[in-house]
């Protein structure tokens, strides 16, 4: 899960990592009395959205004084920003932060995540702040420090010596920079972060260090323990088809094609999208029903590959382990009867109680094209869906 | 031969609620041999036939079991694979979806200098055909015969089973390792295993997007395996910075696509399938052979 700089902010803070004064501000009203409340001569206006390149984007702005940063804000606010990472439909900024402007001396970059390879934490900094990381390790990957955290050793001193004195701080700045640390690490474990990016790090002209920007996703997985967390939740920002199928435990990835696809399995799933492009066909989204997939749920996703109005054609394609066929037979009855599907249904089940799902289908009196394998699964749905275009 | 588990294990099955008891059936039914439920607060009860303990330690003293299934809910289940490790298991099978991964992290951390062999989380278990059961596989499929499979996804390890089968190939073993960022048995693990295991002639790899195992795996492959292996990775027409169900199954910053994994393994020799239908036509193929 993502959350917003300024809501990243104000967990630095709480663990002790230092950042700039900053104000959230939703009106230019509210951005110039947060300006005001500042007292800097020079305040920076950063549009709130989950995507980077927000800069590039003119996203951001430097404002001298309350009525600047009042015309910064207005003109943030409701624009539609457009990053490499919004796609080209963009976000619309619905907050702007208000934040002290800072003098700087140094950018660096400085990274936590898991490190799927050493199973343990990582730290990763770099002198090239500013950045994105990507494309200093391709181009300049000497400038990249890593360091390795057993999970159940902890963070060493040594370690943060490495990465100090490897960026070039003094003997003082690495001191701040172990608080710096071993905050963003006790923030990292207590509340099951996955990433935390600052970038840049920043060493003022009077030799203080200071997170100017913060990225922090968590794992989904540990929401449970952390209701804090999922609290920060920004639905504005999520595809309201994939929050839609959260909501209903579905995991669902909006696409740009149009045969909608439901299947069980994440990796069965991922295989149905390129069967269909290797028939010559292109998806409309994925969709995992998960293990625990019945008859409430395939209608359930029916209805979400439905909101889609490119689709044309849907496949379904069941191979049962836990989930039993049968009972996916019925929800596919169920929901086309209820819900008049309207387009071309194709229809595969294989594994537990797979003869009793067809027979199920069969005997419905529904037009739904059945497959045996996956193959024959991925050409009868292209086929219909030229077909239904003809 | 086989690998993992064979009809000589021993299982118990840690965490007796509804999927736990649905599979524990289903595993004796295929003729595993089910040794004990663990339900803590419910030691010395019988569910469906099954003795039940408190502690895998006790289970283990009573009953000589050296294997696990885990079918314990996310908060728990990190501590249910210790438990396992503690108790001296060989092997144990965690299907559970959705643990913490930091929570992985420090149990896998914790287990450096274990002797269990941990398979998962996030995974279908392991089915040694006609011979025994872990997890949730529907052992109905498969059919014994010389082929190893190893695969991070639990369906399209099905997928890919059902295609050997119905060309009339057998499986040695097949064992689903999970979707999972952090994991016990890894495709080298496996593939080492596969290796040192006489009766397997060959292996099907089923991989998909994120993370670097492909590659790792490519390298294994091509300086420590002589027998053949053939591969497919899902998520082919995956997008970028999307999670696509599995929790390790993303496109981040480049890194993670299926082609390039299929590019290294190709290098390394292995034979890749772009079509996810043609799993068990290219095994035919390559190890012509093994065809029937």
């Amino acid at each position: 899960m993502n959350v917003h700089e300024y809501q990243a902010k104000e967990l630095l803070r709480e663990f002790g990592v230092p950042v700039p004064d900053g104000v959230l501000a939703t009106t230019a009203g509210e951005a110039e009395r947060a300006a005001r409340e500042l007292k800097s001569a020079v305040c920076v206006v950063k549009a709130q959205v989950h995507a980077g390149g927000r800069g590039k984007a003119g996203g951001v702005k430097i404002a001298k004084g309350p009525a600047e940063t009042k015309q910064a804000a207005s003109e943030i606010l409701g624009m539609t920003l457009r990053s490499a990472q919004t796609g080209p439909e963009g976000k619309v900024v619905r907050k702007v932060y208000i934040e002290a402007g800072s003098d700087i001396a140094h950018e660096y970059y400085l990274g936590f995540v898991i490190d799927r390879a050493s199973e343990s934490f990582a730290i990763i900094a770099s002198t090239e702040g500013g950045m994105e990381i990507e494309e200093v390790a391709a181009k300049t990957p000497e400038k990249i420090i890593t360091v390795y955290i057993d999970a159940n050793v902890g963070l060493q001193a040594y370690q943060v010596r490495h990465i100090g004195f490897g960026l070039g701080l003094d003997g003082a700045q690495v001191g701040q920079l172990e608080t710096f640390l071993r905050g963003l690490f006790r923030l990292f474990q207590e509340k099951d972060a996955s990433l935390v990016e600052i970038n840049p790090l920043v060493v003022t002209s009077s030799g203080d260090l200071i997170a100017l920007d913060a990225k922090l996703n968590f794992d989904d997985n540990a929401l449970f323990r952390h209701p804090e967390i999922a609290k920060l939740r920004d639905p504005d920002e999520e595809d309201p088809r994939e929050r839609a199928a959260a909501e209903i435990d579905l995991a669902y990835v909006g696409l740009d094609g149009n045969i909608g696809c439901m299947v069980n399995g994440a990796g069965l799933a991922m295989a149905t999208l390129d069967m269909i492009q290797v028939c010559g066909g292109s998806p409309a989204n994925f969709l995992d029903a998960g293990g625990g997939a019945d008859k409430e749920k395939v209608q359930e996703a029916f209805k979400l590959i439905l909101r889609d109005e490119n689709v044309k054609g849907i496949l379904v394609n069941i191979f049962g382990g836990i989930v039993l066929c049968d009972l996916i037979a019925e929800g596919v009855v169920a929901a086309a009867r209820e819900l008049g599907i309207g387009v071309p249904l194709v229809v595969r089940l294989q594994g537990t109680n797979a003869a009793e799902g067809r027979k199920i289908l069969a005997e419905s009196g529904l037009d739904i094209t059945p497959a045996e394998t996956l193959r024959e699964a991925g050409e009868r749905a292209v086929a219909a869906v030229r077909g239904a275009e003809g | 031969m086989s690998i993992l588990c064979d009809k000589n294990t021993k299982l118990l099955i840690q965490g007796m609620g509804r999927m736990g008891r649905l599979h524990a059936g289903f595993s004796k039914d295929y003729g595993t041999q089910v040794v004990g439920g663990i339900a803590p607060g419910k030691g010395g009860q019988e569910i469906d036939g099954i003795p039940v303990y408190d502690t895998v330690a006790e289970a283990v003293k009573d009953t000589g079991a050296n294997a696990s299934v885990i079918f314990v809910p996310p908060p728990g289940a990190a501590d249910a694979i210790l438990e396992a490790a503690d108790a001296g298991l060989d092997v144990t099978a965690c299907i559970t979806e959705g643990i913490p991964a930091i929570d992985m992290m420090r149990a896998k951390a914790a287990l450096r200098g274990s002797s269990m062999r941990l398979v998962g989380p996030n995974c279908p278990g392991v089915v040694t055909p006609e011979q025994c059961r872990i997890g949730i596989m529907p052992a109905k499929i498969t059919k014994p015969g010389p082929v190893g499979v190893v695969s991070r996804s639990g369906t399209l390890t099905y997928e890919a089973v059902d295609q050997l089968s119905r060309l009339g190939i057998g499986q040695s073993t097949c064992v689903g390792i999970g979707g999972d960022p952090v994991i016990g048995t890894t495709f080298v693990d496996a593939l080492a295993l596969f290796e040192a295991d006489p009766e397997t002639k060959a292996v099907v790899m089923i991989g998909e997007i994120g993370g670097s195992a492909e590659e790792t795996a490519a390298e294994f492959v091509q300086s420590n395996m002589s027998k053949p292996v053939v591969s497919f990775i899902a998520g082919q027409n995956a997008p970028p910075g999307k999670r696509m169900g599995h929790a390790g199954a993303i496109i981040a910053g480049g890194q993670g696509k299926a082609s390039d994994k299929m590019a290294a393994l190709e290098k390394a020799g292995v034979a890749v399938s772009v079509s996810p239908a043609e799993i068990g036509e290219t095994l035919a193929n390559h190890v012509p052979e093994l065809r029937p």
